[in-house]
C-alpha cells in the first residue's frame, strides 16, 4: 500500500472542498489554492523520484485486491505527466490570482480550479478503465465550469459547444466500456490487457477505433478538432492557456495509454495513427495561417502539435514514444507560455485582433521577449526545447523508414514559424496602434502586470531548462516508453507475479460473473 | 427479455441522434439525455441476462458462481454499479447544459443554437465578393 500514489488527487479534491467552505474569503481561498497546488506539485516530484527508482508503483483503493477493486498506478510516463501538469497548474494559478476581476474569483474559480487539479491527477493515477471515465467527468465539468464563469453571451455560445461535443464524447465512452466489459468482464486495465489478446480481432479493433475516437475528440486529432479553436479563446486568459497547455494532452495521454497497454500486442507502427498524425498537423496549421486573432491563431496550433504527439505513437518504437513523450513535455510548457504572454497582451491593448495592435515590442520589450522564446521553441528552432523533442522526433521516423510523414512534420514546422511570425509582426513590431495605447502614456513604454509577466516568465524559464537538460530528460522519457513496451511488467506490477487471471478458468467468455465484492466499487466511484 | 431490452438501446440511440441533430437548443439537451440512456442500458446489459437478481444466497462455490455464465440464475452486480455512477453523472451534465440553455435564453431571448462565429464571417465576405462582381 503506497500512500503516495493517490496524494495528488485527494490533495487536489480535498483542497476544493475547503476552499469552497471558505466561500466568501478570497485571500484564504487564495492561500488554499496555492497550499494545496503546491503540495501537489511536491507529491508529483515526489512520485516521479520513487517511480523512476522502484518502477511501477501500484495502490488498490480501499484494499480490494486487483481485478475486483480499483487499482492506482503509477509509471514513468504517468508521473512524467503529473509532475509538468501540476507545476503548470500553479504558475496559471498565480497568474489568475493576478489577473482576474475579483467578480469572477468570487465565483468559485477556487474550488473549481482545484477540482479540475484532482480530474487531471486522477486520469493520470489510475489503472481501471471505468475510472478513467470518472476522472474526465471530474475534470471535465470543472473545465465547463471554468469555461462559462461568468456568463457572457460569447462563452455561452462557445460553452454549448465545447459541452454538447464532450458529453457525446463521455456518452460515447461509456458505450465503448459497455461493450468491453461485455467482450471481457472486467475493466482492470491490467487484466484487460491480458484478456483483449483472447478476443475476436474484428472485435478487438472495433474496441481499439472507439476509445480512438473518444480520447480523440478530448485530444482533438484530425477529423475530430473542430470544437477547440471554436472553444478555447472565449474564456479568460488563464483559463484558455490552462486548457490549451493541459486538457487535450489529457486526451494525448489516455490515446497512448490505450494504444500501448490494451491495443499494443501487435507492436507495428499503425498505418491509421500515421495518417490521423499527419492529417492533423497540416490541417492544424493551415488553420492558423488562415486566422486573424493571436489566440484563434495558437487555438489552431494545438491542433497540429497534438499530430506529431500522435505520430510518436504512431511509430510505436521505443525512440518514437520518447520522441512523443519529450515533445508532450515541452509541449505543455511552451503552449501555456504562448497563451499567458497573450492574455498580457490581451489585457493592455483591451483586444486580441492582430489589425488592432502594434508597436509592443517598443512599448512593453519584456513582453516580446517573453513570446520570442516559446515561439521559437514552438517552430522547433535550435537551441530551444522544440528543436530538441522535434529532433527526437524526427530521428524515430527516419529509423522507422517513414519518410511521407517526416516530410510532412518538417513542413508543417516551417509553416508554424510562418504563423508565428505573423503574431510577431501584428502585435510587437510596427506603429502602435490606438487601441494598444488606452491604458498608458503615448510612446512611453509601459508596465506590464507583475504578476501576469512573472508568472510568464517563469514558465518561459522553464521551457528553457528543459532545452538545457534535455539529455537526462530525453534518457528519462526512453525508460519511461520502453515502460509503455513492456506491458507484461505493468499487468505483473497489477495483478502480482504470474499475471493471475484471478477470476479463474473462464479466460475471455462473453459474461462472466465477477464476485461480489465488485459491487464496492461502485460506491468509490 | 434481453432481445427487447437490446432493440430499446438501438431505438433510444436513434432518437437521440435525431433530437441532437435539431437546431433548438432544449431539443440537443433532451438528444444528450436520451442518447445517455441509451448507454446506460446497454451498460446494464453487458452484465448478463435481464431479470435475473444481481446477488444470491449461498457462498459463491455452491452456486458454481466461479466461471459459470450468466444463465446461472444472476447477473453481475458490476455493471449495475457502473451504469449508476455514469447516471449520476450524466444528471449533473444534463442539469448544467439546462442551465447553460436557461442563461442562452435570458441573453438571445431565443432557444436556438447560435451560428458560428467564423461561418457567418466567412458567409459576409463571400456576399461582399458577390455585390462586388
Amino acid at each position: 500500500m503506497n500512500v503516495l500514489v493517490p496524494l495528488p488527487f485527494v490533495l487536489g479534491l480535498g483542497g476544493a472542498a475547503v476552499a469552497l467552505l471558505c466561500h466568501g474569503r478570497r485571500k484564504l481561498q487564495r492561500a488554499i489554492a496555492l497550499a494545496v497546488t503546491s503540495a501537489t506539485v511536491a507529491s508529483s516530484v515526489a512520485l516521479l523520484v520513487a517511480s523512476d527508482r522502484q518502477g511501477h508503483l501500484v495502490t488498490q483503493v480501499g484494499g480490494w485486491p486487483a481485478p475486483f477493486g480499483i487499482t492506482l498506478v503509477v509509471d514513468r510516463f504517468s508521473a512524467i505527466m503529473l509532475v509538468v501538469s501540476t507545476a503548470m497548474i500553479l504558475v496559471v494559478l498565480v497568474y489568475a490570482i493576478g489577473q482576474l476581476s475579483v467578480e469572477r474569483e468570487r465565483l468559485y474559480f477556487h474550488p473549481v480550479y482545484l477540482v479540475l487539479t484532482a480530474g487531471v491527477c486522477l486520469s493520470f493515477l489510475t489503472g481501471d478503465l471505468f475510472n478513467l471515465f470518472v476522472a474526465f467527468e471530474v475534470m471535465l465539468m470543472a473545465s465547463y465550469v471554468l469555461l462559462t464563469l461568468g456568463g457572457s453571451s460569447g462563452q455561452i455560445r462557445s460553452g454549448m459547444t465545447y459541452l454538447v461535443i464532450n458529453l457525446l464524447a463521455s456518452t460515447f465512452f461509456v458505450v465503448a466500456v459497455g461493450l468491453t466489459y461485455a467482450a471481457t468482464g472486467t475493466v482492470n486495465m491490467a487484466q484487460l490487457a491480458l484478456r483483449l489478446g483472447e478476443v475476436d480481432p474484428a472485435l478487438r479493433a472495433a474496441l481499439g477505433l472507439m476509445f480512438l475516437v473518444v480520447f480523440g475528440v478530448k485530444a482533438a486529432i484530425f477529423p475530430l478538432f473542430f470544437w477547440l479553436p471554436d472553444a478555447y479563446p472565449t474564456a479568460p486568459a488563464p483559463v484558455t492557456a490552462l486548457f490549451a497547455g493541459l486538457l487535450t494532452k489529457v486526451g494525448v495521454y489516455a490515446i497512448i495509454r490505450s494504444q500501448t497497454l490494451l491495443f499494443g500486442d501487435l507492436g507495428r507502427p499503425s498505418v491509421l495513427l500515421l495518417a490521423i498524425a499527419g492529417a492533423t498537423m497540416l490541417v492544424g496549421v493551415l488553420g492558423a495561417i488562415a486566422q486573424n486573432d493571436i489566440k484563434r491563431i495558437l487555438s489552431f496550433h494545438i491542433v497540429s502539435q497534438i499530430g506529431y504527439m500522435i505520430l510518436g505513437l504512431a511509430l510505436f518504437s521505443l525512440a518514437g514514444l520518447a520522441g512523443a513523450i519529450l515533445y508532450i513535455v515541452h509541449h505543455i510548457v511552451v503552449k501555456t507560455t504562448l497563451f499567458l504572454v497573450a492574455g498580457v497582451v490581451e489585457r493592455m491593448a483591451g483586444t486580441a485582433s492582430l489589425t488592432r495592435l502594434g508597436g509592443f515590442s517598443r512599448m512593453v520589450p519584456v513582453l516580446g521577449i517573453l513570446f520570442l522564446l516559446p515561439a521559437f521553441s514552438l517552430a522547433g528552432i535550435p537551441p530551444f526545447s522544440g528543436f530538441v523533442a522535434k529532433l527526437a522526433l524526427v530521428q524515430a521516423g527516419l529509423e522507422s523508414g517513414r519518410l511521407l510523414v517526416i516530410g510532412v512534420s518538417l513542413l508543417v514546422s516551417l509553416l508554424t514559424l510562418f504563423s508565428m511570425t505573423k503574431i510577431w509582426g501584428g502585435v510587437f513590431w510596427g506603429a502602435p496602434e490606438p487601441a494598444a495605447l488606452s491604458e498608458g502614456p503615448a510612446g512611453g513604454r509601459l508596465r506590464p502586470p507583475s504578476l501576469m509577466t512573472g508568472a510568464t516568465g517563469a514558465m518561459a524559464a522553464l521551457s528553457l531548462v528543459i532545452a538545457v537538460f534535455a539529455e537526462p530528460l530525453y534518457g528519462l522519457s526512453e525508460r519511461a516508453a520502453a515502460d509503455l513496451l513492456d506491458r507484461d511488467s505493468y499487468t505483473a506490477a497489477v495483478l502480482g507475479e504470474g499475471g493471475g487471471d484471478l477470476l479463474g478458468e473462464g479466460g475471455g467468455e462473453v459474461v462472466e460473473p465477477a464476485s461480489p465484492a465488485a459491487a464496492v466499487r461502485g460506491g468509490d466511484s | 427479455m434481453t432481445a427487447v431490452l437490446a432493440v430499446l438501446v438501438g431505438v433510444l440511440f436513434a432518437v437521440g441522434t435525431f433530437l441532437l441533430l435539431q437546431r433548438t437548443l432544449t431539443r440537443v439537451i433532451f438528444g444528450i439525455a436520451v442518447l445517455g440512456h441509451g448507454a446506460n442500458l446497454l451498460l446494464l446489459l453487458a452484465g448478463g441476462r435481464a431479470g435475473d437478481p444481481p446477488l444470491v444466497e449461498g457462498s459463491g462455490e455452491t452456486r458454481g458462481l466461479v466461471g459459470a455464465s450468466g444463465g446461472a440464475g444472476f447477473v453481475d452486480p458490476l455493471p449495475q454499479a457502473l451504469a449508476l455512477t455514469a447516471i449520476v453523472i450524466s444528471f449533473g451534465a444534463v442539469a448544467f447544459l439546462l442551465t447553460l440553455a436557461y442563461r442562452s435564453w435570458l441573453l438571445h431571448g431565443e432557444d436556438e443554437v447560435a451560428d458560428d462565429v467564423e461561418d457567418r464571417r466567412i458567409a459576409r465576405l463571400a456576399e461582399r465578393k458577390e455585390a462586388g462582381q
